[in-house]
């Protein structure tokens, strides 16, 4: 089975970078009750929308600009820069290369981009921590972006994605430890069987992107969206996350011998509110201890965990020693859970785009 | 596997009959009444069915049963007796 337990890794600082505009859901066209029945079903009450010409690496970039600044790191001390998204700036090169050069890495730095969604910062934290001890000390600092911008990819017409998915884009710093107790705990799993529960048909090598692509489609209930808009199902994604999520995490307590006690938060992938919560109450987790950013940024793909702990962990995390569960599930299927420890770690406000 | 939250549960997982299940059925919806479902309804026909309930639906069996229903066989079933009897088989 897929579990890693890398020693070496500590977890610097996390940031993250949202766009200013507020795009709100009581103003979304669906009759007023009905409105509000989504609304409180999803959990969602606004989320961040951005313009035309700003990329899921331009919300990574800022996020990681800030958070070098603060955490006072030396661009010539980065090794390693790893970007997760599904809304790349093109389809090559690798965003990542451009992400090195804007942030003004050394060319003597590792880079590439990983495409996953909501697990995509457990995958990337896997990834990055596994070069890093690889590294055994000469890669000594890391950077993982993980961005989205999921609004250039949901239309407008379908209640089943616009109301739901908000841009975000975030930056986790992580060292080379000569501690061995310094350690981050994986369980990574994977099911294709779902891959077409979250999927954008066209526009790809598959189905190459054609006139036919831009042609909408009605889908009954008012839902309308073109073979390059998101399809998502929202009853198989549902049926998969409330029996995998709840697994992964026990899998993990249970390989690792964790103590369920001594976990301070359990940072979940915001996907809504009706299955966050049926996650949380199989796991009997106590309200306070999982946090939730839905209600005003939404689902933020693989972005949501890290900018969950930034908007309402972020004085726990500058001030405490804390111990973490995180578990990211989504699109692929692909899902994860991770465990590690941060202990009073740099952690800026939330910066606006 | 033996997940540490199974075992709270399992005394839960005993066998409903299916005139139960269509009382938990009933129970998803808010606006429509309980008489109007039985094990003959064609549920997808309901006013209120849409994807919120379908949702709803799936939880409720994961809880009652700790059986995942997918997609698939929501929409492969047109009555609540089918759907059940898919369920009996999964659990």
């Amino acid at each position: 089975m897929a579990f890693l337990d890398i020693p070496n890794i500590k977890v610097s600082g996390i940031s993250a970078c949202v766009p200013n505009h507020k795009d709100e859901n009581s103003s979304y066209p669906l009759e007023k009750d009905d409105r509000q029945k989504l609304i409180s079903s999803i959990g969602v009450e606004k989320k961040r929308i951005s313009d035309k010409n700003v990329c899921s690496s331009d919300l990574c970039f800022k996020a990681a600009d800030i958070l070098l600044k603060e955490l006072k790191w030396d661009t010539e001390d980065i090794d390693c820069l790893v970007f997760v998204s599904q809304t790349p700036d093109y389809i090559l090169p690798a965003t990542s290369c451009i992400l090195q050069e804007r942030l003004g890495l050394k060319i003597e730095c590792l880079t590439f981009d990983i495409s996953l969604g909501c697990s995509g910062w457990i995958y990337g934290l896997s990834t990055i921590s596994s070069i890093v001890f690889s590294g055994q000390g000469n890669i000594k600092k890391a950077l993982l972006l993980v961005g989205d911008t999921i609004s250039k990819m949901s239309s407008q017409l379908d209640k089943s994605t616009w109301p739901l998915f908000g841009d975000a884009g975030t930056a986790t710093a992580i060292e080379y430890s000569t501690n061995n107790e310094d350690r981050i705990k994986f369980h990574l799993a994977t099911d294709g069987s779902g891959a077409n529960a979250i999927n954008i048909k066209d526009g790809g090598y598959r189905n190459i992107f054609s006139a036919e692509s831009l042609q909408i489609n009605e889908f009954g209930d008012g839902i309308k969206r073109t073979n390059l808009e998101l399809d998502l199902n929202g009853m198989d994604v549902f049926s998969f996350a409330i029996s995998q999520a709840p697994k992964s995490v026990a899998t993990l307590i249970e390989r690792f011998g964790l103590k369920k006690e001594s976990i301070d938060y359990f940072t979940f992938h915001q996907a809504n509110l009706f299955l966050n919560e049926k996650v949380r109450k199989k796991l009997k987790l106590e309200q306070e201890k999982v946090p939730y950013s839905l209600s005003n940024f939404g689902n933020t793909s693989g972005a949501s965990i890290p900018l969950t702990m930034v908007t309402e962990l972020n004085e726990s995390l500058r001030n405490k020693k804390l111990n973490h569960i995180c578990c990211g599930f989504g699109v692929g299927l692909s899902w994860g859970s991770v465990y590690f420890s941060t202990n009073k770690i740099v952690c800026p406000d939330f910066i606006e785009y | 596997m033996k997940m540490f939250y199974g075992k709270i549960n399992i005394k839960m997982y005993t066998i409903m009959d299916l005139n139960e299940f269509v009382e938990k059925f009933a129970e998803q919806f808010d606006e429509t009444p309980v008489e109007e479902f039985k094990a003959e309804t064609e549920f997808k026909a309901i006013e209120e069915w849409g994807s919120l309930t379908a949702l709803t639906i799936i939880a409720m069996v994961d809880e009652e049963f700790d059986v995942t229903i997918k997609g698939e066989e929501i929409r492969a079933a047109e009555t609540i007796e089918e759907l059940f009897s898919i369920i009996k088989e999964k659990a």
